[in-house]
């Protein structure tokens, strides 16, 4: 092994030990991507698969492309991550081709950086049929200097899906400010979840719209948050449904303690007659019952409400 | 000497008085019944005892092995081995159920696994304990798993508001059995009924009518309440001097 490849694969091991994994971790058949700052430290593909990454000064430009029809029955794993402070701006397109169906799982890592700017820009395409589920798990340090500024911008053609769900529990939130757009042709289905917990002075900015235009389309908007201390949430949920048989719900559930902030401002656009969108906000303190219930099973009240705030965020 | 002792236990919400004077006892290892009609205070009686943050405001005293509990929170009073069930039990999103099993047994001296407890109550752990306590499952499940968690936990004294209700006839057999196994292994039940089968199960029986006691005894006695549907009465929330026990 050479001495830069050495290097390289020393990075890899670092950055993946924040996440608890390997580079064992990964079967031969399992396709991975680690970046690391700037650098992409390594893509490992499949059939099928094609992942473009150029670095630049700021961070690294990503095109993805799953080929038409191509099936990746195993997860694609993703790694974006900084060890030390400075800024990370991930600038991705990503085009899933007819019937083409993957699952990504993407681990950002900030676990021992301090003050870090990770920015994602997303475009994301799927074509007629495509399925495309992302799972994005945020691991942070305990220190609020982290802004994470996720945006993305889907479009889903006919009969496609795309769901995507984006965790953010263990370490400070920092400041969170997600901005997700779609465009949901017809018989497309949306899924966007969010579980987030806050603490101390964080800031959890969401903002996700779908535009139901095409007939029958379906799309579901869940934000699961907790925020305790002098934590801040705002939820923005829009659903516009413009199409028959456009079927749409907004879910947001969020507990408050201590000081802590929450706002929940769903909007729900129907502009055709037989179209449906419908919206839920939760936003309290725990529950009294089921803090009650848990208490009287001899767990203390900071015991009892951790484990129902647990419970809120896996949902 | 009972295993919890109510000595002239009144409370009040926003000057409407709720409880009256009740002093009761209730013997350690016995099943005791508290019925009554509806408003009567037997859930308040319940969860006068569990010592909810509501409730705490009564006057008189409540001991438990014969020291003052008055002044414990509910998970104080929980560890010395009190617990509730609920007549409508809790939903929990994102807990399983062999989780929500598992913390009661953890704080206490239980030693039966999820499982177990489970097959106790006549539910399937394979089917059960990785779903949560939600929504997805039946007013009656939830019911069938909260008493679950209970025999988990192993109490000393449980409080069981209503253990029938929302419970289909095949699945109340199971809780039948509970009842005896926990009489059995030593606890002590309070139970809140308005059922004459569950009555039967019971050692002991309380009529409550308004707040007040206005009888106690065996459960023959009182059966004729079930009969006579508690006799229609003029006291409203003021029970009737000659009424009261």
């Amino acid at each position: 092994m050479s001495k830069q490849s050495a290097q390289t694969q020393t990075a890899i091991d670092r950055l993946l030990s924040t996440i608890n994994m390997h580079s064992h971790s990964f079967d031969d058949g399992t396709a991975h991507v680690e970046i690391h700052g700037n650098q992409v430290l390594n893509t490992t593909l499949v059939p099928g698969l094609k992942v473009e990454a150029q670095e630049t000064s700021r961070g690294v430009d990503v095109d993805i492309l799953v080929e038409a029809g191509t099936v990746i029955e195993q997860p694609v794993y993703f790694c974006f991550g900084m060890l030390e402070n400075g800024l990370q701006h991930i600038r991705m397109n990503v085009r899933f081709g007819t019937r083409a169906k993957a699952h990504f799982i993407s681990h950002c890592s900030f676990s021992n950086a301090t003050q870090v700017e990770h920015i994602m820009d997303a475009n994301i395409h799927l074509e007629p049929g495509a399925e495309y589920r992302y799972f994005e798990r945020h691991v942070h340090s305990m220190d609020s200097g982290i802004k994470v500024i996720p945006k993305a911008k889907v479009q889903l053609d006919e009969s496609s899906r795309f769901a995507t769900e984006f965790e953010l529990i263990k370490g400070r939130v920092g400041l969170i400010d997600i901005d997700y757009e779609a465009e949901c042709g017809p018989h497309s289905v949306l899924e966007l979840l969010s579980r987030i917990s806050g603490r101390q002075d964080d800031v959890i900015k969401i903002r996700e719209a779908g535009n139901l235009y095409g007939e029958y389309s379906r799309g579901v908007l869940t934000s699961n948050i907790a925020v305790r201390n002098q934590a801040q949430a705002v939820i923005y949920n829009e659903l516009t449904a413009t199409a028959e048989g456009a079927v749409g719900h907004v879910d947001c559930n969020e507990i408050v303690q201590d000081e802590a902030q929450a706002k929940a401002i769903p909007i729900v656009d129907v502009r055709h007659p037989k179209a449906h969108v419908t919206h839920e906000a939760a936003i309290g303190s725990v529950d009294s019952k089921q803090l009650q219930t848990l208490m009287s099973r001899g767990l203390s009240e900071d015991e009892a409400v951790e484990m129902i705030i647990q419970g809120l965020l896996r949902k | 000497m009972g295993i919890i002792e109510l000595k002239n236990v009144s409370l009040s919400f926003e000057e409407q008085q709720i409880l009256f004077e009740l002093s009761m006892d209730f013997w350690e290892g016995h099943i005791h019944a508290v019925v009554g009609p509806n408003g009567a205070g037997k859930s308040t009686l319940a969860h006068t005892i569990m010592g909810l943050p509501d409730y705490r405001s009564h006057s008189g005293d409540i001991l438990f092995d014969g020291k003052s509990i008055k002044e414990l929170s509910i998970d104080e009073r929980a560890k010395l081995g009190i617990t509730l069930a609920w007549q409508e039990p809790a939903r929990f999103n994102g807990i399983k159920v062999r989780e929500f099993i598992r913390r009661a047994a953890d704080k206490s001296s239980g030693t039966k696994s999820p499982e177990e407890v489970m097959n106790m109550l006549g539910l399937d752990p394979g089917r059960y304990l990785d779903r949560d306590v939600d929504t997805t499952l039946s007013g009656g499940e939830r019911k069938r798993i909260e008493l679950a968690s209970i025999v988990a936990m192993h109490p000393k004294v449980v409080l069981m508001d209503e253990p029938d209700s929302g419970v289909d006839i095949d699945a109340i057999q199971s809780i039948f059995h509970v009842l005896e196994w926990l009489k059995d292994h030593g606890t002590t039940v309070i139970m809140i009924t308005h059922s004459g089968e569950v009555l039967k199960h019971a050692d002991h029986a309380f009529l409550l009518c308004n707040g007040a006691l206005v009888d106690k005894g065996t459960v023959e006695q009182l059966s004729s309440y079930f009969e006579r549907k508690c006799v229609p009465c003029t006291h409203k929330n003021v029970p009737d001097e000659e009424a009261l026990v």
